[in-house]
């Protein structure tokens, strides 16, 4: 902010702001100003669309079903009765799943790359990590498909099963494609991100406190584990929501992997479906204006949650990184 | 005394595990290179970049209108995307004031994170339903609104580290504030702007789900912008979930061509980051 004050000063003399405005105006600032800025104002106007299309085209869905359809279960197209239960349930589970192998060991990693690793190492490991998150889903549901479910069948379901098979999500026969393959393709893919926000916000933590901290003859990981990631920990959270923000709208992957069956088993094992992969599969197939309109109240569905997560996420962080800045 | 070997048992102990989670998530990248290598190179041979797919039930064939549908899906997608997300960026790091760029930042954080599946419905509506029919245009437009908020924040974060005594000087010599930005300004942060917009490019270059209604996918080429037009990810779906042995070994091969066109990129942009741009957040 100071840098823009400054350069008003520069450009602006102190007179009356006509002549500032019409000198501005013929050394072209004004233009440059206005061109740039409606590029801005083009970014919000493009998301604020992006909300108004899918609240508007999925009126007619949603003046039909209204509440219910979050708490309906049949999909039924031929009949025109759509309820969103099974992919809510199948969305929910997966995402659940994916954070629950994908939190620890992303954490985990961050601490190492911010704490305790050597630069050299960390930096090279930030590297690795950062391209793994530019691998295409798409790449994920391939290898989901035809490596992820034949090595899940053969070496990690059957011990599982023997092992906690009394219980319920373990229960029943296992095909490949089911919302546990999904929830595995789904910790792989969001690990990244967690890493890449978490390490920002431990770096951000200020060198005083691990110092002091040290100096009170605290252990590397003492100092880590009480000092570094309580100060972080709020924007830790962030980086989880950021995350599961990611894995409820992740569409391909889970799509490949997930059997596309719009059920809700309590099994893990059972295929299933989610909000993303039916709008996937059955959007270009809907026939008529209802079924449309009730795959775009999905739409609606998954921008709604993931809207409400991310902006949480964003304040989070913020506040993370300021307390960092001013302490 | 037992209390500090403990101390030090547990901080060995830890170094380890979470030295073992970062070799998990890393390694992650090894399996995925390899089995992508294994398979798609196999696979690979000059048809695959020449020729049409083969119809069912006969083998061979390439993905040649797919490689060429992906590039005109992205040129489009560049050239939507791009000059607002640029022109955008300019505006919160040199014209922005307090109230208003912060919430053009924060629209723009949440715009990334808008499910691509959704981003593919609203294009529908507004492209695709108009038109009539499924278009590369309509692809473009998709993957050009998803390239709009990281080209935004990179040409802000680099334009941001460009010292202020460089914009101080180019405007005590006389310069209008615009021609500073233009001549001095945007000059010093270009390495970092082009750099970002490679990786900008490589991200929605592996976009499926906001293709599949909107540039669909074709077994033919699709001359001029507007008919339903192949792309390498999609093909890669579409063809992975099909039953025929043959189209599996293509999916292997362009899901290979598809992740080292993204590492490269990936690769190159990081590296000439790494080397001579201004670091962010100075």
């Amino acid at each position: 902010m100071s840098t823009t004050a400054t350069l008003d000063q520069g450009v602006a003399p102190p007179g009356g702001r006509v002549v500032s405005f019409r000198r501005r105006l013929r050394a072209g600032d004004e233009v440059a100003y206005l061109i740039t800025l409606i590029a801005a104002g083009t970014i919000f106007l493009i998301t604020a669309l992006v909300f108004y299309e899918v609240f508007s085209q999925s009126a007619l869905s949603r003046h039909k079903f209204g509440w219910s359809f979050l708490i309906t279960s049949v999909w039924d197209p031929v009949a025109g009765t759509f309820g969103a239960l099974p992919f809510i349930y199948g969305t929910v589970v997966t995402s659940i799943l994916g954070l629950l192998v994908a939190v620890p060991e992303g954490i985990g990693s961050a601490i190492f790359l911010s704490e305790m690793a050597p630069p050299r190492l960390s930096n090279a490991c930030t590297f690795l990590i950062e391209l793994l998150a530019a691998v295409p889903s798409v790449i994920y549901g391939l290898l989901g498909i035809f490596i992820l479910v034949p090595i899940l069948e053969r070496h990690v379901v059957p011990p599982l099963k023997s092992a906690f098979g009394w219980l319920p999500i373990f229960q029943g026969p296992f095909y490949g494609v089911s919302l546990f393959s999904a929830g595995i393709v789904l910790s792989i893919m969001i690990v990244p991100f967690i890493v890449s926000v978490s390490r920002e916000v431990l770096l951000a933590v200020p060198r005083d406190q691990r110092e002091a901290s040290l100096a009170l003859g605290a252990s590397q990981w003492q100092t880590t584990w009480r000092v570094v990631v309580p100060n972080a920990s709020s924007g830790i959270v962030g980086s989880i929501f950021l995350a599961l923000a990611r894995a409820l709208g992740e569409t391909m992957a889970v799509t490949m992997v997930i059997g596309n069956t719009p059920q809700i088993k309590a099994s893990l094992l059972a295929p299933g479906d989610s909000i993303a992969s039916v709008i996937a599969n059955q959007f270009t197939e809907a026939t008529g204006d209802l079924y449309l309109s009730a795959l775009i109240e999905l739409g609606l569905v998954l921008f709604g949650v993931t809207f409400v997560l991310n902006g949480l996420a964003r304040i989070l962080i913020i506040a993370t990184s300021r307390k960092g800045a001013h302490s | 005394m037992r209390s500090s070997r403990q101390k030090n048992i547990v901080n060995y102990l830890m170094f380890g595990l979470t030295g073992l989670c970062t070799l998990m998530t890393a390694g992650i990248l090894f399996f995925i290179l390899g089995y992508l290598a294994y398979h798609g190179a196999r696979s690979l041979n000059l048809e695959f970049f020449t020729r049409l797919p083969a119809p069912v039930g006969e083998t061979g064939g390439g993905m040649a209108n797919a490689i060429v549908g992906s590039a005109k899906v992205l040129f489009l997608a560049t050239l939507i995307g791009i000059p607002i997300g640029f022109l955008g960026g300019v505006y919160l790091s040199e014209y922005g004031g307090q109230t208003f760029s912060f919430v053009i930042r924060y629209v723009t954080d949440l715009l990334n994170g808008v499910p691509s599946i959704v981003i593919g419905i609203v294009v529908y509506a507004l492209v695709v339903h108009p038109m009539g029919h499924f278009s590369a245009i309509a692809g473009g437009v998709a993957l050009g609104i998803m390239m709009i908020p990281i080209s935004v924040r990179s040409t802000e974060e680099y334009l941001h580290a460009v010292p202020v005594s460089l914009r101080e000087a180019a405007l005590a010599l006389g310069a209008p504030k615009w021609k500073a930005i233009v001549t001095v300004v945007i000059p010093a942060a270009i390495r970092g702007i082009v750099s970002g917009t490679m990786l900008d490019l490589a991200r929605v270059a592996g976009e499926t789900a906001p293709l599949l209604f909107t540039a669909l996918s074709n077994q033919f080429w699709s001359p001029g912008w507007s008919k339903p037009t192949a792309t390498l990810p999609v093909m890669i779906f579409t063809y992975a979930i099909s039953p025929y042995e043959d189209w599996h070994r293509q999916a292997w091969a362009a899901g290979f061509v598809l992740l080292v066109l993204v590492l490269s990129i990936n690769i190159i942009a990081r590296l000439a980051l790494a080397r001579g741009a201004y670091v962010p957040r100075a």
